[in-house]
């Protein structure tokens, strides 16, 4: 039996390359600096949804809500095996808090057609917090399965995951449709195929077209590119508030329910520092302070 | 809006045995409560758990909401967050603060999806203050700011809920402190009704197993820890030699936990366990600001690495520029030649 997936994910900042260029000495931080890259943990949601469909047959469609320089996740998912792409992308979704990112998801989810699974990553490096998944499915109305490690059984019953924690597992068994955030540990991500990076080379966004007409001057025009696109479904669908039966209140920075107060860059700083040589008088001058303060008993 | 300004903790517990961050929660609502002259709820789960009330008021709620029932026997996210929504919705708590466990931060943005209020994901401190909103030219009084590290760590955003309530947090576990069991400290019980549609329990629990960990990181009160600067499994010998001998645990950076010398529970950091043990002895660990702030408020650190701008030297009271291979047996016999 087929299944109908939807994968959800996110271009974000590598935040766990933070190098030398990108903080400076006094603790500001450049974030141009960092690059952008596909959530890791999304790659493993996806991931599960292509073994999904190779295992029981049905399709998989990669959906992201971001700038439309996002575009870039859509492709690196058609040279992964996704069938369909949709970038979600409004100046109205700016400074969107999870609340009304997930407030927009569940409704291009809603727009993308029926579905079984929608897979997400547990969480991104971006903000770490795990929430988007959990409020997509209590907005869809739908059971969550959080922490997503392996699919061990799926049926006309509905699907068995195995959940993995720091320190356990649990088997569930939950009806379809559902929302499942995977973990890293669940799969090996495949790389992008050298087949269809030749295929979907073209796929992209209209504002795109401009900068792939330079590459491509053998399409006459950008309505000539447009047209050669479409024909060929190399066209990635781009979504806006209008194209979503959305209450635009709720968008964005407006539509949040939690705002930034402030920001405070790290400096951490001992109050006193003694600089303790490192020989074996250094070493028992050291031990004899830390007794006399009670500190090594 | 109600004006009673009410805390609220959900209290996570497992098999009878409620979770240690949900305890360090309630002495921090406790104490919020205590600013904003109001009281902390405790709101507790599960089958057949009525002797556990005792010990909630003994660590600070002034009130506990009990909820019975079988199929609320082991955590699953539908049947809890029915019971946590309906009584958000009736009673309009102000603040609603949830541990960041993996129970905490599966059932809190749920719960804050369905009531729609502001959610903020692992804090590692809260405070009430004021806050400004220039846009709407206006003062909020005694907001509770959520403070979290964020960008991987590089920064720390404080982050406001001005209009929505419940004010709702997760919270890391280990950053707070817990209070003392007071015996003599009482406090009320009231049982809710706990009621379920059929769609509720659309998700069944067939088998489960939770390890107990061995290591206890959080109340140590020596911590040797060891990072990317070791180079071997006998040089990792020794920080776990270092730390019988002074009776601790051991600790690890993340490059110790990926190069394989121990394992993820002995993770300190950001992305591990936060930690403020009495002494801290940071080897070979370069000083990521990931791991500097799980460890910066201890009350005495000493860095040992061979390259004298280390990171880690920033918050070390006591720097040693050397190698750990050296500097580690110097330190142990010291240690041995004083018991002597």
């Amino acid at each position: 039996m087929p299944y109908q997936s939807i994968v959800l994910v996110k271009q974000v900042p590598d935040t766990r390359h933070v190098s030398g260029e990108v903080m400076s000495q006094d603790g500001t931080m450049n974030r141009n600096a960092l690059p952008a890259i596909f959530n890791p943990e999304d790659l493993n949601a996806l991931e599960m949804a292509l073994q999904v469909k190779e295992q029981y047959g049905g399709t998989v469609t990669v959906l992201t809500m971001g700038p439309l320089q996002a575009a870039e996740v859509l492709r690196q998912s058609l040279y992964r095996g996704a069938d369909r792409v949709i970038l979600v992308s409004d100046r109205k979704f700016a400074g969107a808090d999870t609340q009304a990112t997930s407030y927009t998801l569940a409704y291009a989810i809603q727009k993308a057609g029926v579905f079984d699974f929608v897979f997400c990553g547990r969480q991104a490096i971006d903000g770490d917090t795990a929430q988007v998944g959990p409020q997509v499915a209590e907005k869809l109305g739908l059971p969550q399965i959080t922490y997503a490690e392996a699919i061990q059984g799926l049926d006309a019953e509905g699907v068995i995951v195995r959940r993995a924690f720091e320190n356990g597992v649990e088997i569930v068994r939950c009806t379809l449709p559902c929302v499942l955030t995977v973990v890293s540990s669940a799969n090996q991500p495949r790389p992008p195929s050298a087949r269809r990076r030749i295929e979907y080379k073209l796929a992209a966004i209209p504002t795109e077209y401009p900068a792939l007409l330079k590459k491509h001057p053998e399409f006459a025009s950008e309505q000539a590119l447009d047209a050669s696109l479409a024909e060929r479904s190399l066209k990635i669908t781009v979504w806006s508030a209008a194209d979503l039966d959305v209450d635009e209140t709720l968008l964005g920075l407006p539509g949040s329910p939690t705002q930034v107060y402030k920001v405070n860059y790290v400096v951490l700083e001992s109050s006193e520092s003694k600089e303790v040589q490192a020989t074996a008088e250094g070493i028992r001058a050291l031990i004899e302070e830390l007794v006399k303060e009670y500190i090594v008993g | 809006m109600a004006d009673r300004r009410d805390v609220w903790v959900f209290i996570e517990q497992d098999e009878g045995k409620i979770a240690d961050a949900s305890l360090e929660l309630l002495g921090k609502g406790h104490e919020l409560a205590r600013q904003l002259n109001s009281q902390v709820w405790a709101l507790l789960c599960g089958h057949a758990i009525t002797g556990l009330v005792e010990t909630l008021h003994q660590h600070g709620a002034d009130h506990v909401l009990l909820a019975e029932h079988p199929e609320l026997e082991l955590y699953r996210t539908l049947p809890y967050s029915r019971v946590a929504v309906e009584l958000v919705k009736q009673r309009q708590p102000y603040i609603f603060l949830i541990a960041a466990t993996p129970v905490g931060r599966d059932l809190a943005p749920r719960i804050a999806s369905a009531v729609q209020a502001g959610l903020t994901a692992d804090c590692t401190d809260l405070q009430i203050g004021d806050y400004t909103s220039r846009k709407e030219n206006k003062v909020y009084h005694d907001l509770l700011y959520q403070i979290r590290p964020a960008f991987g760590g590089n920064l720390i955003a404080t982050i406001v809920n001005p209009r929505t309530r419940p004010q709702m947090a997760t919270v890391r576990e280990g950053v707070m402190r817990r209070l003392p069991a007071d015996p003599d400290r009482a406090g009320t019980v009231e049982r809710v009704e706990a009621h379920f549609q059929p769609e509720d329990l659309a998700l069944q629990v067939l088998s489960r197993q939770v390890r107990a960990s061995t290591v206890n990181l959080k109340d140590a009160p020596v911590i040797v820890a060891g990072g990317g600067g070791v180079g071997s499994s006998d040089e990792f010998a020794l920080i776990e030699d270092l730390a019988n001998l002074l009776g601790g645990e051991v600790g690890a950076s993340r490059a110790a936990v990926d190069a394989g010398f121990t394992t993820r529970d002995h993770q300190i950091g950001q992305t591990g366990t936060t930690v403020h043990p009495r002494l801290y002895i940071a080897a070979g660990i370069s000083g990521a600001i990931q791991h500097r702030a799980g460890m910066d408020k201890s009350n005495k650190i000493i860095a040992i690495n061979t390259d004298p701008n280390a990171p880690i030297f920033q918050v070390a009271h006591y720097k040693i520029v050397g190698d750990i291979k050296e500097v580690l047996p110097l330190i142990i016999q010291a240690l041995r030649d004083k018991a002597k």
